[in-house]
């Protein structure tokens, strides 16, 4: 049946079946690699245009918004008023509020963030898509829809009933339905950078039972509205902060604002960029191989090269009889790629899937993804092919035809020096023949050092989640809980506090939320104000260097001080946004480069002073004694004055089970991706070595070396290149964390760059061992050297 | 080994030569396709030590074959060899290595030094790994390259890098020195230049040497002259007279 096809083949073409059937073993280590570049381009790319596609078309379907601001309580007559500010669209008002949730078999109070729907009216923007069950009705007072991923962690179903403590009240609500907002496509409490679904959800209720709820008939304290075409964003926020002050506005935000759409477009931005040069990397290693796979081809063929030319085949149809090859070559790859990204690829939007809530998200592979993997990869083997096959073309029949002139050594630095006396005859040969072909040499420690650079960016995130952790559960946050009030509390509630079951020690805070004003920026910020002297919740930075909190003065993080300008030193506007609306100008007494969060911090004392009050308390840290736990969480689920209850074991636990699983995925894929440059790399280049140098070996042998004996030889140029390739694979990924740490929006999380021995020590250790292995698949083929046919011939 | 080795010296008589390799019965098959190739039939051979052997013969006659079977390079279908007290036919390949890398030296028609190695280096090569080794700078003033000790493969000529080769063959001071054509692929007066060479370490070193070419002129320098022709041996002489290299021509 292959002869028969073969027979209908040209010549040449007979001759590209035979040599690629000839150097499979090479062409198959090749399009794997090929198989790694295009399945990491294609499940990146495709699952990037999904999410887009995803995400836009449910902003748009369900008219997310542009601007949010909350205010205080504003009557609905504003309402008109904002509708008339030049560039705006459409305006809903809401009433949005913080409620306690308790759920049966979670021993501390749940949050929930309750929202209004009007249903007279319909959503105007940010719609709600009703998963399951049905949609609110309006004569059912005590009735709501909660977010899918608080209803999925928890096993609540439509028809189940919930209590929750709203605005001091106890109430039982009938769960109506399972819903999802294009507002909370993450869902995470506000603050927090991971989500802890258990423990925190969204409750979508009646605009009228709200109302009621919340005594805001006629009123409304959370504003959302769309942009007119062509609008400006800080303009109609400028005239929507003048309009909601009277009433208590905290300051309006726009989309980039919005805490869920900024993590989503951050993971955009990240998938987008990794799907770049994880890809390039590859492409990159495949066309160095081909190139040293023609190379050699070109070299044994050089004859017959010649001979073709001599007979008046051109430089053209020979040049492209290469380039077949190396197309041909990678097509399974290629092929292999497209399907196993397309796997991967509908993996991780099924991950996402679990991160971000849509109605839909359906992994599509797009046709222009397709086409684009076969376009790169054909760009890589055309590289591979025309630098190593131009030389050969080009060359004059006659001198074609002419075997290639012995291997020219000569004397070089390692002579000149006397520094060759202290090394074998073994060693010579090989840093003689690595010396002889640096830039060969030099690509093959970068094409290995990839590898270890990929691995090494693998590892650094679990040292990089790791410090965070350590930082923010051992050293920031030392408090078993942490209560917040609905509304600041006496300072004589801290011993009400001790009261409680179980509970040792008691720190309160004071938080009020600020606009900081320094030049012309200006940002909004939670102002805390610390105890003097507290020991559960501590500030520290990212190279856990603990800081004190001044007397005066405040402590910026590192990222809220560069974006407005400031710097230690200079004299910020605080402006509260609460209550008697005090301003200020106090000076910046520290930075602190926090891995978490934009705090700003000063003295309690101070703070007092600032906002003209009396020692009042927005919430507390409390040590507990584990015995009573349970105890204390069912006080503080009937206390109507918590508005909630955070449990920093509880977060860490939550965190473990999502973060830490998807990262343990992709670091297994990570492993997988180097271990195959790595074998590509280094089974190429002992192969090419085997057949430069079989003759030399087969010699060695017949003069009594051992078939151990030459395979040390053989393979210790590899092991020199992947030795070399430690240290530039480490430089190469730290740069690469490097990069990292800077890509991720500064503002949600800022990554330490901590590098630990095992990093290091493992980014090497399993591209060795890969290395090893496909040497030591190389060195099996020792056997078959024929020691006799050697003798014979002439190189 | 030695115990053995004096055994088989009271056998015999002291003017009677002492055969170092013995080879009984040899006949080698090649199956090619359907067709069967003779390379040997029932070849019976002695190389005694210290003398100077020519083995001599047309291309195909089985010359090649038959030093490659006594070289430990490849294994006869039927037959046996005799190193000293060690029968070849039965040893594995790692007993045929140690063999090869503490008893023999090889001269090759293409001299395979290695190209990444000076002429000290590729001497050094061998002797690193050899029992009783002679200093490699020595080896190399005995075929006349003092002088050209680090030059690399590619700044020599062709009777240079055959001379080393020799030395390499001879440095670890082998039981038998076996040279394959060490002229094919030289000129005249390179040639025997290389001869020259291959005489002195047999005389000066008394090392048991075999030669194989289809050159007639060279059996001239020889202690016997073994012809082989379709696989056999065909006459065995004694050269009562034996001229030096440098008096050959052809």
């Amino acid at each position: 049946m292959v002869k028969q096809l073969l027979k209908l083949l040209s010549p040449l073409n007979k001759k590209l079946v035979r040599d690629i059937n000839h150097l499979r073993g090479q062409v198959v280590a090749t399009a794997l690699v090929v198989a790694c570049g295009v399945a990491s381009f294609v499940a990146m790319q495709a699952t990037y245009d999904s999410l887009l596609l995803s995400r836009d078309t449910y902003y748009s379907r369900y008219r997310f918004a542009d601007v949010f601001s909350s205010v205080k309580r504003a009557p609905e007559g504003l309402e008109e008023d904002i509708r008339t500010i030049p560039g705006v669209a459409e305006v809903q008002t809401r009433v949005v509020s913080s409620v306690t949730i308790d759920l049966p078999d979670l021993p501390e109070p749940a949050q929930g963030r309750l929202v209004s729907v009007d249903l007279t009216r319909g959503s105007i923007l940010n719609g709600l898509y009703v998963q399951r069950g049905r949609e609110l009705a309006d004569e059912a007072r005590d009735e709501v829809l909660i977010s899918g991923a608080f209803a999925e962690a928890n096993g609540l179903n439509p028809g189940d009933s919930l209590n929750a403590v709203i605005n001091g009240r106890w109430r039982r609500l009938s769960i109506a339905g399972i819903a999802l907002s294009p507002e909370y496509i993450y869902e995470i409490r506000p603050g927090s950078i991971f989500p802890d679904n258990r423990r925190f959800g969204i409750l979508w209720m009646s605009r009228r039972s709200a109302a009621a709820a919340f005594d805001m008939e006629n009123a409304f304290n959370d504003v959302a509205l769309t942009l007119a075409p062509g609008a400006n964003e800080a303009d109609v926020i400028e005239r929507l902060d003048d309009v909601l002050e009277p009433y208590g506005g905290t300051g309006a935000i726009g989309r980039a604002d919005q805490y869920s759409h900024r993590f989503v477009s951050n993971e955009l931005s990240e998938l987008e960029v990794f799907g770049t040069f994880i890809p390039a990397i590859f492409l990159g290693v495949v066309a160095f191989l081909l190139h040293l796979i023609l190379s050699r081809l070109v070299g044994i063929e050089r004859e017959q090269i010649g001979l073709l030319k001599a007979f008046g085949y051109s430089n053209r149809t020979i040049g492209l009889h290469y380039l077949k090859l190396a197309v041909l070559a990678i097509i399974g790859g290629i092929v292999i790629g497209i399907a196993l990204g397309a796997w991967l690829g509908s993996g991780m939007t099924a991950l996402y899937a679990d991160f971000f809530r849509f109605p839909i998200l359906e992994f599509t592979l797009p046709f222009s993804v397709v086409l684009w993997a076969f376009m790169i990869s054909f760009a890589a083997a055309a590289i591979g092919a025309v630098t190593s096959v131009s030389k050969a073309v080009t060359t004059r029949p006659a001198e074609a035809m002419r075997p290639e002139p012995p291997a020219d050594f000569r004397a070089g630095f390692l002579e000149r020096s006397g520094l060759n006396r202290m090394f074998s005859a073994e060693v010579r040969m090989i840093a003689r023949n690595l010396a002889r072909h640096p830039i060969k040499a030099l690509l093959s420690i970068v094409g290995i050092s990839l590898s270890v650079a990929l691995l090494f960016i693998g590892f650094y995130f679990y040292d990089a989640i790791n410090r965070l952790i350590e930082i923010q559960f051992n050293r920031v946050q030392l408090e078993d809980v942490e209560v917040t009030f609905n509304e600041p509390l006496p300072s004589e509630t801290r011993y009400e506090l001790l009261n409680l079951p179980g509970v040792n020690r008691v720190e309160t805070y004071r938080a009020v939320p600020v606009r900081l004003r320094f030049g012309s920026h200006s940002r909004r910020a939670g102002l805390i104000g610390m105890e003097q002297g507290g020991r559960l919740r501590n500030i520290v930075d990212k190279n856990l260097r603990d800081v004190r909190i001044p007397n005066e003065g405040i402590v910026l993080s590192t990222t809220l001080a560069e974006s407005l300008g400031a710097a230690e030193g200079d004299e910020v506007t605080v402006e509260v946004t609460e209550g008697s609306r005090p301003v200020a100008k106090v000076a910046v007494a520290d930075t602190v480069e926090e891995a978490v969060g934009m705090g700003v911090y000063m003295d309690s004392d101070a703070l007092h002073r600032l906002l003209k009050e009396s020692e009042v308390v927005s919430g507390a840290y409390l040590e507990v004694d584990e015995k009573y736990a349970q105890e204390l969480y069912e006080t503080l689920k009937n206390t109507p004055t918590v508005a909630g209850v955070g449990r920093p074991q509880a977060a860490l636990d939550s965190f473990n089970e999502t973060v830490g699983q998807t990262i343990g995925t992709s670091t297994a894929f990570l492993i997988g991706f180097a271990c195959v440059i790595a074998f590509g790399v280094v089974y190429n280049g002992a192969r090419i070595a085997l057949s430069e140098r079989g003759r030399e070996l087969a010699s060695l042998r017949v003069l009594g070396f051992t078939r151990r004996e030459i395979g040390i030889i053989l393979l210790g140029e590899q092991a020199i290149l992947t030795g070399w390739a430690a240290p530039v694979g480490w430089a190469i990924g730290f740069v690469l964390c490097f990069a990292t740490t800077r890509a991720i929006d500064a503002e949600i999380i800022r990554l330490p760059l901590v590098i630990s021995v095992a990093t290091f020590v493992y980014s090497f250790l399993i591209v060795a061992f890969a290395a090893l292995l496909s040497g030591l698949l190389v060195a099996w083929r020792l056997r078959n050297l024929d020691l006799i046919e050697v003798l014979k011939t002439r190189e | 080994m030695d115990a053995i080795t004096d055994t088989v010296r009271k056998d015999h008589s002291p003017d009677q030569p002492l055969a170092v390799l013995q080879a009984r019965g040899l006949s080698k098959v090649y199956h090619m396709g359907e067709v069967d190739v003779h390379a040997l039939r029932d070849v019976d051979l002695d190389l005694f030590e210290g003398e100077l052997a020519v083995l001599l013969g047309a291309s195909g006659s089985g010359k090649s074959t038959l030093l490659n079977i006594i070289g430990g390079l490849d294994t006869p279908t039927s037959g046996t060899v005799t190193f000293r007290d060690h029968v070849l036919t039965e040893a594995d390949d790692a007993a045929l290595t140690e063999y090869r890398r503490d008893h023999v030296g090889f001269v090759f028609q293409f001299y395979n030094l290695i190209p990444s190695l000076t002429a000290l280096e590729n001497v050094q090569l061998i002797t690193e790994i050899a029992v009783d080794p002679m200093d490699p700078a020595e080896a190399l003033k005995l075929v006349g390259l003092g002088d050209r000790l680090h030059h690399f493969p590619a700044q020599l000529s062709g009777g240079e890098q055959q001379r080393v080769a020799i030395a390499r063959a001879v440095a670890k001071q082998p039981d038998v020195l076996l040279c394959d054509e060490p002229t094919g692929a030289l000129d005249y007066k390179t040639g025997k230049i290389v001869l020259e060479v291959i005489e002195r370490v047999n005389r000066e070193l008394n090392t048991t040497t075999a030669v194989i070419t289809h050159n007639e002129a060279i059996s001239k320098m020889a202690d016997r002259v073994i012809r082989i022709g379709s696989g056999r041996i065909v006459s065995i002489e004694t050269n009562e007279e034996k001229a030096s290299p440098g008096e050959l021509s052809w």
